[in-house]
């Protein structure tokens, strides 16, 4: 116990939505947390309903409850409808969803509707997502919305039916840590590289126990996108949750929403919001620092996300790691990635490229491939595809020319949903193609069996496409 | 949920670090509106090739751990995807508890609503296990309320769990239920919200 110390941000945020703590034998046990938001999909609600069913339990808070259709749907032909989507298990899941939404009186944006996309896209586009909130869902990538100093992560399905019944969730505190992030970065590096480099630093279990609250000159200077990606990313670092203090950036992003308040509640949630910092005495259990001048554009050449690399540098010999299970997981990733220990990363060529993701499928997302492919073309052979994350970001950049841009080179413009992220839908990588990648997972199989992912930022992805190789998004700069 | 108290199995080990819950169950598994029957995609670009044969040299194919109720892994297991397929699918396999020295946070929190039970033991501990795991036939016995593996050649390892953790999956309790019990708070709670958060509330 800390007796007089200031509180973080997490703390904050944590002290005020317990409904109630257990304390067997004195200790701190599970504190049941009041959840203020809770977004839900077609993919692990549908067990979630039918306990709910079996129990006869109602969903306590339908109003605080948002649901998309987001892993499994197409990214053409949305229009068409669900009757139209040809996987039939997918389609019956869809199907599920609006049962479940409609008996239960649940705001759902369903596919084809503009306002439908990535869930954690959708959610902080639509201004459901606001400062100070507890907000879960059923997907680790839930992290994203602790851009608004929120806290935000992903839950399992039994958790789920515990949020629908209960609209609470019994939870463990963590530990406080902070990534401070100073500097300016180099023209061609952002947020992807941030988080790639801390994951890089402290491994993909080196958050684990930890929320981390990202500070610093670096990311102040952030867009909410870009906080939105560093966060997003969070959960590959193994931390229950990413945080970023509101500032001005944040209520400017939110002000105007559908589902932001207005007028005297306005400023009346703005005095609310402004109470969520961490105090100047408050106490870190651990703090990370990372200077964003010395972050070159990097990329992955493995299959964890903590397998990162400079795109100027090489490959890694899997002698040079000393444990015996990081020797053999190295071996073993070098050769699902068809990649010699030593070699340039450059050197690799690439079949496919996909930008999109809850990671990086945002409007400045788009805007930062789009600088680097105007007046270009996709290499030879080069599969290149656009995934917007939701139908308004993809309205937006058609408003912007994006999409003419993107398709005179040769990439598709698709439809927007988790699409190749995880190739749950028609989307996937066939075995053995290379593909450039602005998701967050690198994993064996992720993005299709047999699939080689390299996760890189938007703009290195886009420089990936033109190149036909991993290539220095900073050789494309104007 | 189903209660855990102590198991008597057969330990099967794989030694890799980083097993995510894309590989535990693959997304072509997660189409499925029901809890039951993922056992057949449980590690299924690991234990099936790419025409759907089983791969022989892969550890749960092999005939001296068929049946395995225990995994022996490395570091970070469960990590990636929320997906509570991953522990439906390893319990609808037959696997009831997984050691390893670390495991994610979201998988770790969902074996627990599941009766599936995640062990961490120190490094040297886990390395000892998968030595005597790798001869095959070799039986563990896990024991939860005295908080014991022991390993096949009799070694006793001690681990550490969390005690109300450690009572629900004893006693196989439902959190829905225990929490609704705590329904007073909740209302109250969702009053002074009201108060202090309007915009949060409906017109």
């Amino acid at each position: 116990m800390r007796p007089m110390a200031g509180k973080t941000l997490y703390d904050k945020i944590w002290d005020a939505h317990v409904v109630a703590q257990e304390s067997p034998d004195g200790q701190d046990g599970e504190a049941i947390l009041y959840i203020d938001l809770h977004l839900i999909h077609e993919v692990t609600s549908p067990q979630a309903f039918a306990g709910l069913r079996a129990h006869r339990r109602p969903v306590r808070r339908p109003d605080r409850t948002l649901a998309v259709a987001d892993h499994n749907i197409p990214t053409v032909g949305q229009g068409l409808g669900v009757a139209a989507v040809a996987d039939e298990e997918a389609r019956l899941q869809l199907q599920m969803l609006e049962k479940n939404v409609a008996e239960n009186g649940i705001e759902f944006f369903p596919m084809g509707d503009v306002r439908n996309g990535i869930v954690h896209v959708v959610g902080p586009e639509q201004g459901r997502t606001q400062p100070g909130m507890t907000i879960v869902c059923g997907d680790s990538h839930t992290s994203t919305h602790g851009a608004f100093g929120a806290l935000a992560h992903g839950i399992g399905t039994s958790e789920v039916e515990h949020v629908l019944a209960t609209q609470t969730l019994r939870q463990r505190k963590s530990k406080n840590m902070r990534v401070v992030i100073d500097g300016t970065p180099a023209p061609g590096v952002g947020a992807k590289d941030f988080a790639l480099a801390m994951i890089g630093e402290i491994g993909t279990n080196g958050g684990a126990g930890y929320v981390i609250e990202y500070a610093g000159e670096a990311i102040r200077a952030l867009s909410m996108e870009g906080r939105m990606t560093l966060c997003n990313l969070t959960i590959e670092g193994g931390a229950r949750a990413g945080l970023v203090a509101p500032d001005e950036t944040t209520f400017d992003y939110l002000r105007g929403r559908p589902a932001a308040p207005k007028g005297g509640a306005w400023e009346m949630a703005l005095g609310y919001w402004k109470s969520f910092f961490s105090d100047p005495d408050a106490q870190f259990d651990r703090e990370i620092r990372l200077d964003a001048a010395t972050i070159a554009p990097l990329v992955t050449w493995g299959t964890s996300p903590e397998d990162v690399v400079a795109v100027t540098g090489a490959v890694p010999a899997p002698d040079s790691f000393a444990h015996p299970d990081k020797r053999a997981s190295a071996e073993r990733a070098l050769d699902y990635m068809g990649l010699a220990g030593g070699q340039p990363i450059a050197d690799a060529r690439i079949d496919v490229v996909f930008i999109g993701s809850c990671t990086n499928s945002r409007i400045e997302d788009l805007r930062a491939a789009a600088a680097i492919v105007e007046g270009r073309q996709v290499a030879a052979g080069v599969r290149a595809m656009v995934v917007p994350g939701s139908g308004l970001v993809r309205e937006q950049a058609e408003s912007e020319g994006l999409d003419e841009i993107f398709t005179a080179a040769g990439f598709e413009w698709r439809e927007p949903g988790c699409s190749m992220c995880l190739a749950m839908n028609p989307d996937k990588l066939m075995p053995g193609q290379r593909c450039a990648s602005t998701s967050n997972r690198n994993f064996e199989g992720r993005q299709g069996r047999g699939g080689r992912t390299h996760l890189m930022s938007p703009a290195m992805a886009a420089a990936a496409a033109i190149a036909g190789h991993i290539a220095d998004v900073r050789d494309f700069l104007r | 949920m189903q209660p855990f108290i102590r198991l008597d199995a057969k330990v099967a080990p794989l030694p890799l670090a980083n097993i995510d819950t894309d590989q535990i169950i693959p997304k072509q598994f997660l189409k499925t509106v029901e809890r039951e029957g993922l056992a057949k995609g449980l590690f299924y670009d690991l234990r099936f090739d790419a025409e759907g044969r089983e791969k022989p040299d892969f550890v749960l194919n092999r005939p001296e751990y068929k049946g395995a109720g225990v995994l022996v892994t490395g570091d970070n297991f469960g990590c990636g995807s929320s997906r509570e397929h991953a522990p439906w699918a390893l319990m609808d396999f037959g696997v009831r508890c997984v050691v390893s020295t670390s495991f994610a946070e979201i998988f770790y929190s969902n074996c627990f609503q599941n009766g599936l039970l995640p062990v961490v033991l120190e490094a040297d501990e886990v390395q000892q296990l998968m030595d005597e795991a790798k001869g095959g036939n070799h039986v563990v016995t896990v024991d939860l309320e005295a908080q014991t593996v022991v390993s096949p050649s009799g070694r006793t390892f001690r681990f550490e769990i969390d005690p109300q953790r450690k009572q629900k999956m004893l006693n196989g309790l439902d959190p829905i239920g225990e929490t609704l019990q705590a329904a007073g708070a909740i209302d109250l709670y969702e009053m002074k919200r009201a108060l202090t958060q309007p915009w949060l509330e409906d017109a």
